[in-house]
């Protein structure tokens, strides 16, 4: 099942490929050596997520999708309300705040959501960001240069979803330098961080590890393929997306 | 002409080492903050700007409220003021250096500020507050510079300067108007995002900012020969009044928007500063309303209006009015509630009041100077000195020989 997708989603991809690696492209005409793209990178032309919330709604399960991502990207454990986190979870009046009713089906009411960077198809961070230190990638991805940012945190104050984190102090003192991922950077202190959607792994041709650890609940691919998963599950199961009245399009979709 | 800035009596220079101390003191914390980072500061996730901001976007109002001397005297030749316009000028220049500081001290890599210049990037608001910012800094400069050497050689002021001081004029304006973009247009920020935040900015900037200016001049006055001429005094006033008025209704016009069309995210901010907030924000919040009516009556009294003894007064409560909504509750209500609808508090922390001390000495202290030079050029040339009898040499004085000198 994992085979078959990745084939698909490679398919789907290769006229976007390349461009995983995009940001790159100054290095390269600086005249160093010519990057090459890994050749099982995955591409596509929009990626987004499908959460099916149906199946993912506990704490406990959710926690572990956490710490999972949060050990592969060197997340830094910090208390209080200068923490850091890529995912978490949060009741629906708050991971929805304007799609409430005082009559709803309690099974969903009480349900706790995943959390994580929309990857917004307009995204206000970008248009904000002074610097282009968050910039949008050709396949939607909202990524960021972490040694471009300035933490002037415009983008804190620009996304309508909180989904970003501040490092105001130095990370690395949250976290546990026995059990780092060695494969992913550590940040400094002063700059902004979020989730990437793993573009590191895509890059090798792997999910996020959010949805591989998620067992079948959290769905990955390619918005603009109409034969790919997510729109497979998007065409199936009614869907909704945090604000949307705040224009941005989020690419992560929520299964009710 | 900075030779002025050095010869000076001993409460001169007793009031500049003070200054120093002061700077030294806050440089101190922002050393701290540099160490350890901006987890000093009392910002979080959720509210993630906060004094350092917020007093940027107070201080853009009095750099840009010096227009409100050099307008009438530029378009609407109204030579009452000239002999003010210099001091409009070098008040903007004190608060355009502070703006740009208190940007540096609020962002959390400083050494890669220049970033914003090698990846210029238009669609960023902050890009365009940086360039006006520091337009108007070196248009005032160049301004006020030219003009006041001119002076000093009795000469009339240079022609080609003119074109500089229309294009500060407009320029003004667009400082406030861009620093208020800052804010509006941020999707899901319902505080800020309404369509007359930069017209609030404008009117409080255009009160806020010549009271400053008069309550900083009325202490030149006290410590130098100069002297504001009457008519441009009360006619600054009368400004101060307009705007305050008009930015209380612009004020108004929010309160109505949000609560008759009864929508959650424009009344929740409005809800939270007013009501639920903390006691002590909520009383500060009140504070604003009850000193801004107390200072609009007092203004627009004729009898309290041009009572000296009442109007610094006046100004003071004025002044804290502006800078309560503007300084503190536009920010927090802005942040909160936050995009999940729950609150988090947001209060600074002494460090980041030490550090915002430390900006405003450096303004102090640059204000100190450049008007020291003004004044004393002023004395050389005899524009604008105190008269015997208390008058400016500009008002045609109408007081009698006998009278200068029973008062002396
Ligand atoms: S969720 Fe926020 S941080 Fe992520 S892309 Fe959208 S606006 Fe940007
Ligand atoms: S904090 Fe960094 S990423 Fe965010 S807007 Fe500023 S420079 Fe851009
Ligand atoms: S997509 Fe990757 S970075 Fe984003 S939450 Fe999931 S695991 Fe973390």
């Amino acid at each position: 099942m994992k085979n078959s997708r990745r084939t698909f989603i490679k398919l789907a991809g290769i006229a976007a490929a390349g461009l995983a690696l995009a940001p790159r492209k100054g290095l390269a005409a600086e005249g160093h050596e010519p990057v090459k793209v890994n050749a099982t990178a995955i591409h596509a032309k929009h990626w987004a997520m499908v959460i099916d919330t149906t199946k993912l709604n506990t704490a406990e399960a959710i926690n572990k999708l956490a710490a999972a991502c949060h050990h592969d990207h060197n997340v830094p454990h910090i208390e209080g309300k200068q923490e850091v986190k890529w995912l978490w979870h949060d009741t629906y009046p708050h991971t929805f705040p304007e799609q409430e009713n005082p009559h709803m089906a309690e099974e969903v009411h009480e349900r706790v959501f995943p959390l994580l960077c929309n990857h917004c198809q307009n995204p206000p961070c970008v248009r904000v960001c002074p610097t282009k230190a968050t910039f949008q990638r050709p396949d939607g991805i909202v990524a960021m240069d972490y040694h471009r940012c300035i933490g002037c945190r415009y983008c804190m104050a620009g996304c309508p979803y909180g989904s970003r984190s501040f490092n105001w102090g130095d990370p690395r003192l949250g976290l546990d330098l026995g059990n780092l991922n060695p494969e992913f950077p550590t940040r400094m202190r002063g700059v902004v961080e979020k989730c990437n959607f793993c573009v590191e792994r895509l890059a090798v041709g792997k999910l996020p590890v959010c949805v591989e650890a998620s067992e079948g609940a959290m769905h990955f691919g390619d918005l603009m393929d109409p034969d790919s998963e997510v729109r497979k599950v998007l065409r199936e199961k009614f869907t909704i997306r945090r604000k949307p009245s705040a224009g941005t399009e989020p690419s992560v979709y929520y299964i009710i | 002409m900075l030779e002025l800035a050095l010869k000076g009596s001993k409460r001169y220079y007793g009031w500049i080492a003070f200054l120093l101390v002061l700077i030294a003191i806050g440089f101190a914390a922002y050393v701290n903050q540099l160490m350890v980072g901006l987890k000093t500061t009392g910002m979080g996730r959720d509210v993630s700007w906060g004094f350092y901001i917020s007093q940027l976007t107070y201080l853009v109002g009095l750099a840009a409220s010096g227009v409100m001397i050099v307008l009438p005297n530029y378009f609407h030749s109204y030579k009452t003021n000239k002999h003010m316009v210099i001091f409009g000028e070098f008040m903007a220049i004190a608060a355009c250096v502070m703006c740009l500081l208190f940007v540096i001290v609020d962002i959390g890599q400083p050494q890669r500020m220049m970033n914003m210049i090698f990846h210029p990037t238009p669609n960023s608001i902050l890009f365009w507050d940086m360039i006006v910012i520091n337009g108007y800094l070196f248009l005032n400069l160049l301004c006020g510079w030219t003009c006041l050497q001119a002076d000093r050689q009795h000469l009339p002021h240079p022609k080609w300067v003119k074109p500089f001081i229309y294009t500060s004029i407009i320029w003004a304006f667009s400082i406030h108007t861009v620093t208020a973009f800052l804010y509006q247009g941020l999707p899901g920020r319902h505080y800020w995002l309404t369509a007359i935040l930069a017209a609030r900015f404008l009117a409080s900037a255009f009160c806020a900012g010549p009271a400053i200016l008069i309550l900083v001049l009325l202490v030149t006055e006290k410590v130098t020969t100069f002297k504001m001429p009457k008519n441009a005094l009360s006619t600054l006033v009368k400004i101060v009044m307009y705007a305050m008025c008009i930015n209380m209704f612009f004020f108004l016009l929010e309160v109505f928007t949000a609560f008759y069309s009864n929508i959650p995210g424009h009344m929740h901010p409005l809800l939270y500063l007013f009501a639920h907030a903390s006691t002590g924000l909520v009383t500060l919040m009140w504070t604003f309303i009850v000193f801004a009516a107390i200072s609009i009556t007092l203004l627009v009294t004729p009898r309290f209006r041009n009572n000296l003894k009442l109007l610094p007064w006046t100004l003071v409560l004025l002044i804290i009015a502006t800078w309560l909504d503007k300084g503190l509750g536009l920010l927090i209500g802005g942040f909160n509630p936050t995009p999940f609808d729950t609150i988090t508090p947001y209060w600074p922390t002494g460090k980041e009041l030490l550090v915002s001390m430390m900006i405003y000495s450096i303004g102090a202290l640059i204000v100190t100077v450049l008007f020291k030079i003004a004044t004393e050029v002023k004395e050389e040339v005899g524009h604008s000195q105190r008269l015997a009898c208390g008058c400016s040499s500009e008002d045609g004085c109408t007081c009698t020989g006998e009278e200068a000198a029973a008062e002396a």
